[in-house]
């Protein structure tokens, strides 16, 4: 929490509506996403019970467990789930064909959205408990039951890094947009994060808010059901399914069972949808595609993994494979607060708030200046940022190429300015003058920060097979075991 | 004390009930309710602002499931799990089940039942190891004693005792959710610290109750168990601290007006006839220290909240703090436009709200 999104929050509280906390969205919408509304049975460790999927918001897939405890019907879930999944996967030529290289060309590429983190991890226990299935065996599956779990596996595990797109959580994406009037406790609640940003005519978000807590009218977004319906409606619903003595009486209790459901998720259903509308609306970050493609290619990797017969994901990293993701995540962490900065004055303004960045207009340049034969100008930035920086290097993400090194900062009445010495980005003709625009101007008004989007290199990790004997030595491969295979199912 | 609850009996406490003491410590108007035995659930609904929690028919029956599983055959899978957790040899574990006799038992008998055998076990030198399923237990909070009626199962060993919780949420290759985990210790903790109260009234050193909890819960997707030792420490710490605060609360009763009451005055057929009005009063001299995380663990929440209206607070702690501690959005929103002059107190807030705001309008494009 930063004082500018408290302070838009503190603008939602007084003025009833929701208010924006960024100039452009940091996300990628992709053409055609895949959105999945899951529902668990309460107090069991990963039971689905049912769940709205597909591509079309005009056509959701129900599926449901109508005995949430038989492990066939469970098994017959994961199967028609993984159908409906890697038939949208197979739609993607970016992903199931092409090469996709760097480029900064929006690509076709699956997208998955769900209503909330709570969903995000019942997808991700889902996918470790169908991945280490067989298709023989004791007790055995379709193929398609694995390769869901794998798929499922792939885009939880690749949702952890900032700033991809892969996965998209609809209360997560649109926090990250909007500040409402109620606290980040409420704004969990889908149905009532959405009455902030779609708050119907006449009335104020707060009241639309206050509406969408109740149960009866707005469903939770799931995985957990509202224990009112479980009580009253589901459990003899269930109940009667169980007890339906012939086929006539067991498909009317389907039906019953289906439609309860149905009236349970379709709201969510609606509001992922209108979620994944309003982001659309919002011009995307500059670098946004960039991540995007990087999405995509992960697919495609993994996609090829799949086919050539690798193993499934292991339960636990070992060491060399934490550490690394754990190197990567980091990586990524600081990559995405630069590239979210740069793309976004808004996001920019957190850090000059923080002292870390500062807006200014050059009030004095000196371009031949040169250290041995290398040109290095010096430029003044007059600027009311309350800048804390006093030294290193900085860059105005205009010139991502070019480095500047705070010289000295002067107090000039309420303003300070600011000398940098730049390098780099120039040409490198020490005759010539540079080239036209390569450098700030008098008047010209600049950004810079101590952010960097700079690649960095893997740091030096032992390969796998190298893993030291302190670290538990080379991890054992992922073999599936019988163990695995005949899991216990509660 | 007993006057703010009325005729109405005290409410029944349990480890949870005891545990969530614990979690908003600086609220006045729950120490007091607490203290006072109040039945807050009943309170909150008549007021028109129901808890906003439950508990679902699924999620109870799983965990009886699993807690009969756990106990099927004299606790033998959990006999088992001890054994290998705790490195034991044990030839034999005796088992002694504390239930309730065909529901023909008071709570005094049980408790008395509990003391008997526990005392007799504490006083045994005796290398064998016993599980009792279900003792009585008794804590004072707030001057009252309250029977907890745990789940629980104490195992003695080398005249030492450990508590066993069982839970039903999962541990899935090893890993459990904190949150879940978090409860579970807290309210094994009460139980320790009850265990360890009862055996120092028997003149025995508290400490052979260990701090260390035996949480079993069930393993991956399946219904077998699995145990884990989790030290308490911490939480038997906030725990005394915040049941002390509840027998400490003469400065905020001294000033409470004579006669105050939150009674409900059911009538014969059991409807409450108190003038909402007149609770509404009487609840505006017990002050709330609302923050969101009152929604899931206070009965009283939606009332608070709605109190909390138009304040910082209720937007969560991290966000009162990054406004400077401001109390009200509007007045954080005019010191902001530096429409209203800072006092002294708010001069450091202002001057960043006021940096805050320019840079906001800057570039949302707006006029400053
Ligand atoms: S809900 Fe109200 S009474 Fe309960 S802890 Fe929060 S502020 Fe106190």
């Amino acid at each position: 929490m930063t004082t500018l999104t408290a302070l838009a929050r503190a603008h939602a509280v007084e003025s009833g509506c929701a208010q924006p906390i960024t100039t452009v969205r940091h996300v990628h919408v992709a053409d055609r996403p895949f959105a999945c509304v899951p529902l668990a049975l309460a107090g069991e460790a990963n039971a689905p019970l049912a769940a709205l999927v597909g591509d079309e918001r005009e056509r959701p897939r129900l599926l449901v467990v109508h005995q949430p405890r038989d492990r066939d019907q469970r098994f017959g879930f994961a199967h028609r789930m993984g159908q409906l999944f890697q038939g949208y996967i197979a739609r993607f030529p970016s992903v199931v064909q092409e090469r996709v290289h760097e480029s900064t060309r929006p690509v076709d590429g699956p997208q998955l959205w769900v209503p909330n983190p709570r969903s995000t991890a019942f997808l991700k226990l889902f996918g470790r408990s169908t991945r280490y299935r067989s298709v023989d065996g004791p007790y055995p599956v379709e193929e398609t039951v694995p390769r869901l779990g794998r798929w499922l596996t792939q885009f939880v595990h690749e949702a952890e890094y900032p700033g991809q797109s892969m996965l998209l959580e609809a209360t997560t994406v649109l926090t990250q947009h909007w500040a409402t009037g109620q606290s980040a406790v409420e704004d969990a609640h889908l149905p009532a994060l959405m009455a902030w940003l779609l708050t119907p005519d006449g009335m104020n978000g707060r009241a639309a808010a206050l509406a969408a807590e109740d149960p009866v009218t707005h469903p939770p977004a799931g995985p957990a059901t509202d224990p009112t319906f479980d009580r009253e409606v589901l459990a003899p619903a269930m109940a009667a399914y169980d007890a339906a003595s012939n086929p006539v009486a067991r498909r009317t209790a389907k039906e019953r069972l289906e439609s309860a459901l149905r009236g349970q998720l379709a709201p969510t259903w609606d509001l992922v949808w209108q979620a994944i509308g309003l982001m659309r609306q919002l011009p995307p970050g500059e670098r946004v595609v960039k991540r995007w493609v990087r999405d995509v290619r992960s697919n495609q990797t993994f996609y090829l993994r799949l086919n050539d017969g690798s193993p499934p994901q292991p339960k636990r990293d070992g060491a060399v494979a934490a550490a690394r993701r754990l190197s990567r995540l980091e990586r990524t962490q600081a990559n995405y607060e630069a590239q979210r900065a740069f793309d976004d004055p808004l996001v920019m303004a957190e850090h000059r708030l923080a002292g870390n960045a500062f807006v200014g207009t050059v009030v004095e340049v000196e371009v031949d200046r040169f250290t041995g034969k290398a040109r290095r100008p010096l430029i003044k930035v007059r600027t009311d940022d309350p800048v804390s920086l006093v030294s290193g290097t900085v860059l105005d993400p205009r010139r991502e190429r070019q480095k500047a090194e705070i010289l000295e900062v002067e107090q000039d009445e309420d303003a300070l300015i600011i000398s940098l010495e730049l390098a780099g980005g120039m040409g490198n003709k020490t005759k010539e003058p540079p080239p036209p625009r390569s450098l700030p101007t008098e008047g010209e008004e600049v950004c810079y920060s101590a952010l960097s989007d700079e690649f960095k290199r893997d740091g030096d990790f032992p390969s796998l097979d190298e893993t030291p004997w302190t670290h538990g030595g080379p991890p054992v491969p992922v073999r599936v075991t019988n163990e695995d295979v005949q899991e216990d199912w509660s | 004390m007993d006057g703010i609850r009325g005729p109405a009996e005290p409410t029944k406490h349990n480890a949870r009930t005891i545990a969530a003491l614990t979690s908003n410590p600086g609220c006045a108007r729950r120490r007091v309710l607490d203290a006072a035995g109040v039945d807050k659930k009943a309170l909150a609904e008549h007021l028109g602002a129901p808890a906003p929690f439950g508990d679902s028919p699924f999620a109870l029956a799983r965990g009886n499931v699993f807690e009969s599983i756990v106990k099927a055959n004299g606790a033998a899978e959990l006999i088992r799990l001890l054994r290998e957790m705790l490195d034991l040899s044990l030839p034999e574990v005796a088992y002694h089940a504390l239930d309730n006799v065909a529901g023909r038992e008071s709570l005094d008998t049980r408790h008395r039942r509990s003391v008997q055998l526990l005392r007799e076990a504490a006083r045994s030198a005796e290398d064998s190891g016993t599980l009792f399923a279900h003792p009585l237990l008794r804590l004072d909070v707030g001057g009252r004693a309250v029977y907890l009626e745990p789940d629980l199962i104490a195992f003695q060993i080398a005249g030492r005792f450990h508590i066993v919780e069982i839970k039903s949420f999962p541990v899935i290759d090893r890993r459990a959710e904190p949150e879940k985990v978090a409860a579970a210790a807290i309210q094994s903790a009460v139980y320790v610290m009850a265990m360890r109260d009862f055996v120092a009234s028997l003149g025995h050193d508290p400490e052979i109750v260990s701090h260390d909890v035996v949480l079993v819960c069930p393993r991956d997707f399946s219904n077998t168990p699995t145990a884990a030792l989790i030290d308490v420490r911490k939480q038997l710490t906030t725990l005394r601290r915040q049941l002390d605060r509840l027998e400490n609360l003469d400065s905020i009763l001294g000033v409470l007006p004579p006669g105050l009451t939150l009674e409900l005055r059911p009538d014969s057929t059991g409807a409450r006839t108190r003038p909402v009005g007149e609770l509404d009063e009487a609840l505006k001299h017990l002050e709330p220290r609302y923050a969101p995380e009152c929604l899931s663990v206070c009965e009283m929440s939606l009332r608070c909240r709605e109190e909390s209206q138009g304040r910082t607070e209720a937007l969560g702690r991290s966000v009162q703090e990054q406004l400077g501690g401001i109390e009200f959005a509007s007045e954080v929103l005019s010191l902001a436009a530096g429409t209203r002059p800072p006092s002294i107190h708010e001069e450091e807030a202002a001057r960043m709200l006021r940096a805050a705001h320019r840079l906001r309008s800057q570039c949302l494009g707006e006029t400053a």
